[in-house]
């Protein structure tokens, strides 16, 4: 198959690339771009005019609910949600029943994912045995069998002595441990601790534990010399911390999530369980400083966290709704929106979806590294063509997620794909 | 989707439901009182009934046991002439694993007028005025630490009664606000009617800082917090509040926080004892304030039903 996107404005945030050309494509690869050969003989021509080509989105936090959670949301719903959302590859959590923590259920995940042909599936494999923060998994059986790094998800790991242990066992091989920085004894609240949640009596998550884990976290890292990726931060302070970090050369990158990017505890208005996201959502300032973060780099990555929750999981009570929001087709209209309203320069805005989501993953991509989320001719064809000016709402029927629980719901966003190439071939194609 | 709109007001600003204190305006307020007071002579009367509510159901939904508030809430709704049905769902429905919403849709299909809800969740109540029959009438009887607005009223309708003007008052809150919906429903009508200080009062793991946030001046030293009020609402502290590390033991919290004869000799000399009840004697108030003639407990129990009656009237009576 032999594809031509013509006429569109690659961009390219890693190589700076910005301007109006065709994109080759044959056996799965860029075999051209910028002027393309007349004597290319495409299968496919697709007319990119006024459209941007750009690599495809890269996301760094999913969850498929799959094994286990099937009613929740399906490896081919969630597969086809990602690419519909212009997303190519994504880094699924562990926290699946059972936890990935066999090598044959990620070799079995990664098998299911192939077959459907859609986006390409980097699962994280759980950091202890069953994330119960006791016994570690077999990191090598596990990396060999596809797992990019190593994860707790969602359960934070109290127990000093074993992060200690897992985070000298992974560095002695090179593996990086993904962590959400959130003390285990004071990280169980339903809210963010402050005004809004002091006022309608909602458990409050505070700061502190966001900071005390990210203390923790950076010392056990220039003991071990672990590479360590900071899931979605939440606080002002939080952030700083992480500066700091970077800036004394620790080995650490973090990302943060649609939500927090856009979303404040006040949006939590009368108690509308969409809002309950985990890290639950912070103040004015909180978002502020992490929405000036991404933009100079100090937060390397926004992921969508997508969590599809079902409906009778999620109208209940505010306190007793599952955490989660739908995220996977938001998530390139909410990186659009975001840079539109901090003038972000768009190479920024999609290199936190692109470039630098895949140098987080870092060498664990094996040969694609050097061209995932990127537009390099020789490289992997991972392609997102989408109309950066088309406005459209955010209407949770209309998701092809199964989760259709969103915080957004109503929203009028920008940025609409037109067409996802995954290794070449037309992954989706928007309807009409 | 959840409306944006104050969901316990209708289009012309109405109330439809009561949720919470928190967003009704002053004349909301007063309009609810100033109707508690007429029927306060139906509870005197030797008949003590009016046929406001006749041929209507209210149904109480007690999601957490609570045999006093369910109670008074009877004994309103059938001064009203209301048909009511008591549901201890603690130890039906929800025992048996059918979800929140799933009971109300089917109490809802018994055609239910009105649903009066305690739930040890915070926002349980809205949720089920969200998904109700829009002819369907909720009265939020306690929500987890969120509201508690008819104890919020019956407070503020007790205060009216002995103080009158509440612009010149000042209201000390003494004991576990932050677990505490009764606090957070009387902090919101104090705001609103114009009590210009509203004090909170008790040690930093139930009095946290960010309660300033709410309009109320923090106080950790029980005497500064007491001095000169003119009324002082003592708070019951429950037995988890020791488990849960938040005091040591309750010997040692009514040495610093219980209030004793000596303690209220600093507010002034007219000031009220007031506590939503069930009160722990020598626990947050010694027997001697509770029994003594600035005490006004029991009267807060009587208006009690007056306000109750005054609120399932007033939202009856005004459509979705």
């Amino acid at each position: 198959m032999r594809t031509l996107i013509k006429n569109g404005r690659l961009i390219d945030p890693a190589s700076g690339r910005d301007d109006v050309g065709d994109l080759a494509i044959a056996a799965g690869r860029i075999v051209g771009l910028g002027q393309v050969s007349a004597e290319f003989k495409a299968d496919r021509v697709i007319d990119a005019t006024g459209l941007i080509v750009a690599p495809g989105l890269v996301d760094l936090a999913v969850r498929l609910r799959e094994p286990g959670h099937e009613h929740e949301g399906m490896l081919e719903s969630e597969m086809a949600a990602a690419v519909a959302g212009g997303v190519t590859s994504l880094v699924c959590a562990p926290d699946t029943e059972p936890v990935l923590d066999e090598p044959g259920l990620v070799q079995m995940l990664k098998f299911r994912a192939r077959n459907l042909n859609r986006a390409h599936l980097y699962p994280l494999g759980a950091l202890t045995r069953n994330l119960r923060g006791e016994v570690l998994t077999a990191m090598a059986e596990l990396t060999d069998a596809g797992c990019i790094g190593f994860s707790q998800a969602e359960v934070a790991l109290k127990d000093t002595l074993v992060l200690h242990r897992a985070l000298q066992y992974a560095a002695t091989f090179g593996y990086t441990t993904w962590l959400r920085p959130n003390d285990g004894w004071l990280g169980n609240g339903v809210a963010a601790k402050g005004a809004l949640a002091t006022r309608m009596g909602l458990s409050g998550v505070p700061v502190i534990a966001e900071t005390i884990a990210l203390a923790t976290i950076f010392e056990l890292v220039r003991d071990t010399g672990a590479r360590v990726h900071l899931c979605r931060l939440s606080s002002a302070a939080g952030i700083e911390l992480v500066r700091r970090a970077k800036a004394e050369g620790l080995p650490v990158t973090c990302d943060v999530s649609i939500n927090q990017l856009h979303l404040i505890d006040v949006d939590i208005r009368y108690f509308n369980a969409a809002m309950r996201v985990t890290p639950p959502l912070r103040q004015q300032r909180d978002r502020d400083a992490i929405r000036a973060a991404l933009a100079d780099g100090t937060i390397d990555a926004l992921v969508s966290d997508h969590t599809p929750v079902g409906a009778d999981a999620k109208n209940l009570p505010f306190a007793e709704a599952e955490p989660g929001a739908t995220g996977l087709e938001l998530l390139l209209s909410l990186a659009l929106k975001w840079g539109q309203d901090d003038a972000v320069p768009l190479a920024r805005t999609l290199a936190t979806v692109t470039a630098a989501p895949v140098a987080v993953i870092g060498d664990a991509l094996g040969s694609l590294a050097a061209s995932a989320g990127r537009l390099v001719e020789g490289g992997v064809a991972d392609v997102c063509v989408f109309d950066p000016d088309e406005l459209w709402m955010v209407t949770p029927t209309a998701l092809r997620s199964q989760g259709k629980h969103t915080p957004f719901e109503g929203y009028e966003v920008p940025g609409r794909v037109r067409f996802t190439l995954v290794a070449g071939s037309v992954a989706y194609e928007a309807q009409g | 989707m959840l409306s944006r709109r104050n969901p316990q007001l209708n289009k012309n600003g109405e109330l439809i439901h009561l949720l919470s204190i928190e967003g009704l305006p002053q004349p909301v307020l007063h309009h609810i009182l100033d109707t508690a007071g007429t029927f306060l002579s139906v509870n005197d009367r030797e008949v003590k009934k009016v046929p406001l509510l006749r041929g209507k159901s209210v149904f109480n939904l007690f999601f957490e046991n609570s045999t006093r508030t369910r109670t008074t809430f009877e004994i309103a709704a059938k001064r009203l002439s209301a048909d009511v049905i008591n549901l201890d769902i603690a130890r039906s429905s929800a025992a048996k694993g059918e979800s929140l919403l799933d009971t109300i849709a089917n109490l809802s299909a018994m055609h239910a007028d009105m649903f009066v809800v305690r739930h040890g969740e915070s926002g349980a109540p809205y949720l089920i005025a969200q998904h109700c029959a829009p002819h369907v009438h909720v009265v939020n009887a306690g929500d987890g630490r969120h509201a508690h607005p008819t104890q919020g009223l019956l407070d503020m309708y007790t205060i009216r009664h002995f103080k009158q003007d509440f612009t010149k008052l000042t209201v000390a809150i003494v004991g576990d606000i932050v677990h505490s919906r009764v606090a957070r429903s009387d902090i919101h009508a104090l705001t609103t009617l114009g009590v210009p200080e509203i004090r909170a009062v008790g040690p930093k793991t139930l009095v946290p800082g960010d309660l300033k946030e709410m309009g109320v001046r923090v106080c950790h030293d029980m005497k500064e917090g007491i001095r000169d009020a003119d009324v002082i609402i003592m708070l019951r502290l429950q037995n988890e509040r020791m488990s849960g590390a938040m005091l040591p033991s309750a010997a040692e919290y009514f040495k610093n926080y219980g209030l004793t004869p000596e303690k209220l000799a600093l507010a002034k000399p007219d000031a009220i004892v007031m506590h939503p009840g069930p009160i722990n004697r020598g626990v947050e108030i010694d027997s001697n304030v509770a029994d003594g003639t600035q005490s006004v407990i029991l009267p807060q129990v009587t208006f009690g039903i007056a306000v109750r009656m005054a609120v399932m009237s007033i939202i009856a009576g005004n459509n979705a």
